[in-house]
């Protein structure tokens, strides 16, 4: 889980962290409210997802609860690896 | 009429009925009418009202809603800012209009600060969230200005409706809008502009007060902002989203809350399209669609139909300067899928040649002239720009819209653009000035020449590209450039793609030719 965390916040940083006013940000935090990541951004994310670790994102995995926060990221990929064997 | 009436009246025909819903927050309208008022009396005690500017800096929220007739309850103007502008040009616009009052949200606190540091005009900050940390500081340090929590500013204010002295040819709105100067101008709309355009617009979308609308764009921005208000005249429900980040939980949102009406633009109708199973849904409330700010292809409308069966599509066109120009009927759509119709109702349109003589014959391309009480006043302190876009009408009183776009009619009038007159870039449906671009390029010293052009791009309908040339020895990357371009500029005029060139092409005149580009 630990390196899936960091491999986002690595992505994340290197794409989108240069307009936010701290550049330290939480696993917990919210991409929307932080303004991290704007609406077009969240799709360059779901390709990252995918072709890192080769998932399908289905149309409705594509919300929130997966997508807005580090650790929301983790627990996506860990349940999609998990389903998968 | 003054627009904070649309309020008042469907407060009063339908007090207990659901006005907004934003998340898990429902507000009827006598809910958001209270709340208004409050937020009036409040202004008014700090001495805010008679035509002073409100800037408010919020995100799509209840509180925006509320600002908005808050401050017209206030005799104010609203100026309603896209919430991922930066402080530089907040500081800009806040300074440009001398606003009396500033109202945000805790989130946005920094550069809320930042720039009303800068503003001597500023005499009240209201600031919505989770104001503790920031309002201790006003015992302490103080500010320049009163800071004020929304809670409690709204909670020790009375609730009865102000009285008004403002008329309808009183300001109602300035909508900031980009310019080529590389500095936003400030569209000036009175309480007449703005009812005049949406009961225009309510009229040819035959919006009934059982319509529900899902709004997902920007309250910065026109088209958003008019949903609010085309909503509370017909006495209809706005269910009101922050974006479209989320494409499915918005599909989700058309079907649970039973949407008739959803406006968007190309970008999103793109998204949607990518959609792997969008086609098993149906949406049989949706009656219609709209959509403007950018041409959308046939492929989408095909798309979209396949989608949303049932329901009516609009294809439109218009500017800030005048809220909307054209519709095209439903109807008319499969005859003449590109074509984005005829002036709307009370509304007169036409072509002008280089002469600025009418042209009558199909088939010709002339600028585009828009006559009609929607009109904008001008801009707000430029006179010069204001006289190049409004000019002469039929009447000594009255001025025209020169729209700086080219279009061509059919044998039946239907209108077909043709071009822009100047280079504005239309990125995800939002007005981008490459010279404010270029302008923040410049601001790095390695930069000795910049160039920002629009890349046809199928989601964003143009992307933003930067061609760049760079002292000698510079060591500045790509990532560099956009990374000092996302501090100074909102998102959506952030460059896609930055292309290092050894030097760019003149024109006779030495000026950078973007030809070829």
């Amino acid at each position: 889980m630990k390196q899936v965390k960091e491999k986002f916040r690595c992505f994340i940083v290197e794409n989108f962290m240069f307009g936010s006013d701290n550049n330290s940000f939480h696993d917990d935090d919210s991409f929307l409210e932080k303004g991290i990541i704007d609406s077009t951004g969240v799709l360059e994310l779901v390709s990252f997802v995918e072709d890192e670790f080769g998932i399908d994102v289905k149309d409705d995995e594509l919300v929130p609860d997966n997508f807005d926060s580090i650790n929301n990221l983790a627990e996506y990929i860990n349940t999609k690896s998990n389903v998968n064997g | 009429m003054q627009v904070q009436e649309f309020l008042e009246r469907s407060a009063e025909r339908f007090p207990d009925k659901a006005a907004l819903i934003a998340g898990s927050r429902r507000f009827t309208f006598s809910d958001i009418d209270a709340q208004g008022n409050r937020l009036a009396n409040f202004l008014s005690g700090c001495g805010i009202g008679d035509g002073d500017r409100v800037v408010v800096l919020l995100d799509n929220c209840p509180e925006t809603v509320i600002s908005i007739f808050g401050v017209l309850k206030a005799d104010s103007v609203f100026v309603v800012i896209n919430p991922s502008v930066k402080a530089d040009k907040l500081a800009y616009m806040i300074n440009n209009c001398r606003a009396a009052a500033l109202i945000t949200h805790s989130s946005k606190w920094s550069t809320a600060l930042k720039a009303a540091i800068d503003s001597p005009s500023l005499k009240t900050v209201l600031v919505a969230g989770d104001t503790d940390a920031i309002l201790e500081r006003e015992d302490g340090g103080g500010f320049p200005f009163e800071a004020h929590g929304w809670d409690e500013a709204l909670g020790g204010s009375k609730v009865v409706t102000p009285g008004s002295k403002a008329i309808d040819i009183d300001l109602a709105a300035l909508i900031y809008t980009s310019g080529t100067t590389g500095h936003p101008k400030g569209v000036m709309l009175t309480h007449l502009n703005i009812v005049s355009a949406s009961t225009s617009i309510t009229a040819y979308l035959e919006n009934r007060a059982d319509d529900i609308i899902l709004n997902t764009l920007p309250l910065s921005f026109d088209y958003g902002l008019y949903q609010i208000l085309m909503a509370a005249q017909f006495g209809g429900t706005v269910v009101l989203e922050r974006s479209f980040t989320y494409p499915y939980a918005v599909i989700e949102l058309l079907k649970r809350e039973k949407v008739t009406g959803f406006p968007i633009v190309p970008t999103m109708a793109a998204i949607l399209l990518q959609m792997k199973e969008l086609k098993k849904e149906r949406f049989e409330h949706l009656r219609y669609i709209t959509n403007t700010a950018a041409a959308l292809p046939a492929s989408h409308i095909n798309g979209l139909r396949k989608i949303f069966e049932g329901a009516r599509i609009y294809s439109m066109y218009g500017l800030t300067e005048c809220k909307r120009v054209s519709y095209l009927p439903p109807e008319e759509l499969d005859r003449r899928p590109t074509s984005v119709g005829r002036g709307m109702p009370n509304e007169q349109v036409y072509l002008v040649d280089g002469d600025g003589r009418m042209i009558d014959e199909p088939g010709v391309d002339g600028e585009l002239v828009v006559r009609g009480a929607n009109v904008m006043k001008g801009y707000w302190e430029l006179p010069e720009e204001t006289e190049r876009m409004l000019r002469p009408g039929r009447y000594p009183w009255e001025k025209v819209l020169y729209t700086g776009d080219i279009f061509r009619k059919d044998e039946e009038g239907f209108l077909y653009f043709v071009s822009r007159r100047d280079d504005i870039i239309k990125s995800r449906g939002e007005k981008v000035s490459p010279k404010e671009v270029e302008n923040v390029i410049y601001e790095l010293p390695d930069v000795i020449e910049a160039a920002v052009v629009g890349v046809p791009d199928e989601i964003l309908g143009e992307s933003i590209k930067a061609f760049i040339v760079l002292k000698r020895d510079s060591e500045l990357t790509d990532k560099d450039i956009i990374s000092h371009c996302m501090k100074r500029l909102e998102d959506f005029m952030v460059p896609k793609v930055v292309e290092f060139k050894e030097a760019l092409d003149k024109t006779s005149s030495g000026k950078i030719s973007k030809k070829g580009l």
